[in-house]
């Protein structure tokens, strides 16, 4: 059995849905914030829509869009968390028209296969 | 085996908070250990005191108050989900200068933090949402 002390384990974050529009990316993030203090080896998925999370340009000021936080930069400050695996799924940026230079952060772009083995590394997969 | 449970939805609107009670449910008639029940984003709504669904159907927050009270089960909510919802103990509300709480009995407040050691500490953390 594990230890209790030090255990490490692999976190996958999966995020498939827009960054506004419902709550589920701005909570998802907040998890991941969070579970920084616990020095886990985290990694951050995004796939369907969950790719425009990163987008950059997000306007949502009322005067600019939808009158709602700006969360984007976020994003940003994960780097400084020690979270900096970020994966985003080829097909989903492709549909959607996108780039790795459409994004605020740096990240990897997984096929199907790598996703698929990314996922069958992970401990803990959380998804939201 | 252990289990952490992670439920995303409220009450009703979606199917998240049944499945995880009878996945729950049955991994204790299996013999098995559920570490933590947690309950994000509108899933902090399965813990209100206050719902009065019709009679002939199941009652969700009872439900999960009695299974938590049988097995000594813990159920937690989060506090920053609880607080965007108006989910409040009567700590919360006072702190807050709310004139009302509203936890069902068998579920408590608490942080994020409280997730990952579930993930951590489980075998397997299963998430249920929509």
């Amino acid at each position: 059995m594990m230890e209790e002390e030090g255990v490490v384990k692999k976190f996958l974050y999966v995020n498939r849905k827009a960054p506004y529009g419902s709550i589920y990316a701005l909570e998802s993030l907040e998890v991941v914030l969070i579970g920084a203090a616990f020095e886990q080896d985290v990694s951050l998925v995004f796939i369907d829509d969950g790719v425009y999370q990163l987008k950059k340009g997000q306007q949502t000021s009322v005067s600019t869009g939808i009158g709602v936080k700006d969360f984007s930069k976020t994003y940003r400050a994960l780097e400084g968390y020690d979270v900096e695996k970020l994966y985003v799924d080829k097909i989903s940026m492709e549909e959607r028209g996108l780039s790795v230079d459409d994004l605020l952060v740096p990240v990897e772009v997984l096929d199907e296969a790598q996703m698929v083995e990314l996922m069958e590394q992970q401990d803990v997969v959380l998804s939201f | 085996m252990k289990f952490g449970i992670l439920v995303n939805e409220g009450p009703y609107q979606h199917q998240a908070s049944d499945s995880a009670y009878q996945f729950t449910k049955t991994v204790l008639e299996k013999g098995h250990e559920i570490f933590r029940v947690f309950f994000y984003h509108d899933g902090v709504n399965n813990a209100s005191r206050l719902t009065v669904p019709p009679q002939d159907d199941r009652n969700i927050v009872n439900r999960w108050s009695e299974l938590a009270k049988e097995h000594s089960l813990d159920l937690v909510v989060c506090i920053a989900a609880a607080q965007r919802r108006g989910m409040l103990d009567d700590n919360e509300a006072k702190r807050h200068g709310k004139d009302a709480s509203n936890i069902a009995e068998g579920f408590r407040i608490s942080g994020l933090g409280q997730l990952i050691e579930a993930g951590i500490q489980s075998d397997r953390l299963v998430v249920f949402g929509d």
